[in-house]
């Protein structure tokens, strides 16, 4: 539980952490609170920290302020009418809560979304084009081939209007289309949504590649937590609007209560009551 | 023979200038969904420009041609940021009622400066532009806007499928949300879109101005022919807007030629109203790609 009473304690010892700021964070979300449309209010404080270079999960169950965390970094929030009311994101040691997507993007900052958004009309390579927004006019060629590299069954459609694609080479395609931009900071919105078991695994491997060959700094919200965090440095789970929970990957894998709940591997191999569910999260939040 | 092929040939650049004319409202269609009611006063602002350049300011024709791109070219720019941008975000009927009042202020504008009355450019198109083909003969002002119609198609075409930026502004048409993901300057395709609308437009504008005389009404009610022209080629599609303003240049040159004068301009209307009968996605439009 030190890990969870350290998260609580962060909010208020924000102004102090920047002062320790070393120059490996390449992101910090201080405190920060979301509200949707000036009343719905998704985030309540959140805080975290991404160091370069590694690959950081944010897991939690439906609705617990995964991708609002997201598109609050990315800036996509903006024309969704949602608004970073408190705190402040610092990329790099500049602020960038009130950038815009454009601007952020150009910082290095890319979003892929969740639902594999591909653009239907377009061919395969048409679509990894458009990943060369951020530096128009350059040339793209070797990007291309990086990315048919990493993704070979691309190559093979390129020529194929993306709206005939399968989903797994549309997943492989948003993360391609990514990869066009050159990213510094990659934030991956549930790669393995609606993927089989096989196709999920290799989607991660070569994340974890592109971690490693690409100097980029990943962030990957999951549902799929056990793949997650297999490839995580560092781990936090969220639950309604809020931190609950960080730790290095590695021990929040042998966490009891991270095993309860997004592994489903509890020590006793037998499902507790919903009862105690209940009194798990009491126990919680009250911490 | 000799009254079919001289009607094919007007008819087929009769369609040209409405594949031209429909080729900006397709575009400002596809990227932002926007029904621009304010085609026809596009239209007559780029003939008009052309007219205040050349045969007022008298300086030569390709000059007068080249700062007349330039002159809509920006103005879509000017209209983009002060009258649409402010809009982004609200509701499509808003910005759709928007157009509309935007084109009575350009009329009334025109109307201003201008007045109601014809006017024409001096002659400038040379006579050896003329094709003599033994049967027809090609007047200058047809051959002109061939060579403008294809010109334009061509160079669009290519825009559209091979430069990047063609390829941005096809992708905000297609996923807005996911352009914005990946950087796409979402505003800039919008501003751009309109640019190129006021240019495909005043080079309409121009030779119908050449070949009926420049005058507000006229051209402002011509830019309501579009509207068969794209539901025929279907809203989205830019080959669709060529091939459906061909199809409606015929259709009312044939028309006028075989059947009667006083039907050639209610033709379009009635194929209009029979294509959103049986194929109201068009005859190119998009359906919507579904994977099942």
């Amino acid at each position: 539980m030190l890990n969870f009473l350290q998260s609580a304690g962060q909010g208020g010892g924000g102004k102090k952490k920047v002062q320790f700021m070393e120059n490996d964070t390449r992101l910090q979300i201080n405190n920060i609170s979301v509200v949707y449309s000036d009343v719905i209010q998704v985030l309540k404080g959140v805080s975290l920290t991404i160091k370069k270079g590694q690959v950081v999960s944010l897991l939690g169950s439906n609705g617990a302020g995964k991708t609002t965390t997201l598109k609050a970094i990315s800036g996509l929030l903006k024309p969704e009418n949602g608004k970073v009311t408190e705190g402040y994101i610092e990329y790099d040691g500049e602020s960038i809560q009130n950038s815009s997507p454009e601007d952020i993007t150009r910082k290095g900052i890319i979003q892929v979304l969740e639902g594999r958004q591909e653009f239907k009309y377009l061919t395969v390579e048409e679509n990894l084009r458009v990943g060369t927004a951020t530096r128009w006019g350059k040339p793209y060629q070797k990007d291309l081939g990086l990315v048919y590299n990493y993704f070979p069954a691309l190559l093979a459609r390129k020529k194929a209007l993306a709206g005939y694609c399968s989903g797994g080479e549309l997943q492989m395609l948003v993360i391609g289309r990514a990869l066009m931009a050159h990213p510094q900071l990659l934030l991956l919105d549930e790669p393995s949504l609606g993927l089989a078991p096989l196709l999920v695994k290799e989607i991660f491997q070569i994340i974890k590649r592109i971690n490693q060959e690409q100097e980029a700094t990943l962030m990957v919200v999951e549902q799929n937590a056990n793949m997650a965090l297999q490839i995580a440095h560092y781990g936090y789970v969220m639950e309604n609007g809020k931190i609950v929970l960080e730790s290095e990957a590695a021990e929040l894998r042998e966490n009891p209560d991270v095993k309860e709940f997004y592994l489903g591997t509890a020590a006793s191999g037998a499902l507790k009551s919903y009862k105690d569910v209940k009194a798990y999260k009491r126990r919680k939040r009250w911490l | 023979m000799e009254f079919f092929l001289q009607l094919l040939v007007n008819g087929i650049s009769l369609g040209f200038l409405y594949s031209l004319s429909a080729l900006g409202f397709v575009m400002i269609f596809k990227s932002s969904s926007v029904l621009n009611l304010a085609h026809g006063e596009l239209l007559a602002i780029g003939a008009f420009l052309f007219l205040a350049i050349s045969t007022w300011a008298q300086l030569p024709i390709w000059l007068s041609f080249a700062l007349t791109l330039v002159g809509t070219f920006l103005l879509g720019f000017i209209v983009e940021r002060f009258f649409l941008r402010p809009l982004i975000g609200e509701d499509l009927i808003q910005v759709i009622m928007l157009t509309l009042g935007l084109g009575i202020m350009f009329k009334g504008l025109l109307l201003f400066v201008f007045g109601g009355d014809i006017h024409e450019y001096r002659t400038f198109l040379p006579e050896g532009l003329s094709l003599d083909l033994g049967i027809v003969r090609i007047p200058s002002v047809n051959v002109a806007t061939f060579i403008i119609g294809i010109l334009f198609l061509i160079l669009f075409g290519f825009f559209f499928k091979y430069s990047s930026q063609g390829i941005y502004m096809r992708s905000v048409a297609d996923n807005q949300s996911a352009a914005l993901s990946l950087g796409v300057h979402v505003r800039r395709v919008f501003a751009l879109s309109w640019a190129i609308a006021f240019i495909v437009a005043a080079m309409s504008g121009i030779v119908l101005g050449i070949i009926n005389g420049i005058n507000v009404h006229e051209l402002s009610a011509i830019g309501l022919k579009v509207f068969p022209v794209v539901i025929l080629g279907g809203l989205d599609s830019i080959g669709g807007a060529i091939l459906g303003g061909i199809i409606i240049g015929l259709l009312e040159t044939f028309t006028g030629g075989y059947i009667s004068t006083s039907l050639r301009e209610i033709i379009p209307y009635i194929v209009l109203i029979i294509i959103l009968m049986v194929k109201p996605y068009g005859l190119f439009g998009l359906v919507e790609i579904e994977r099942v």
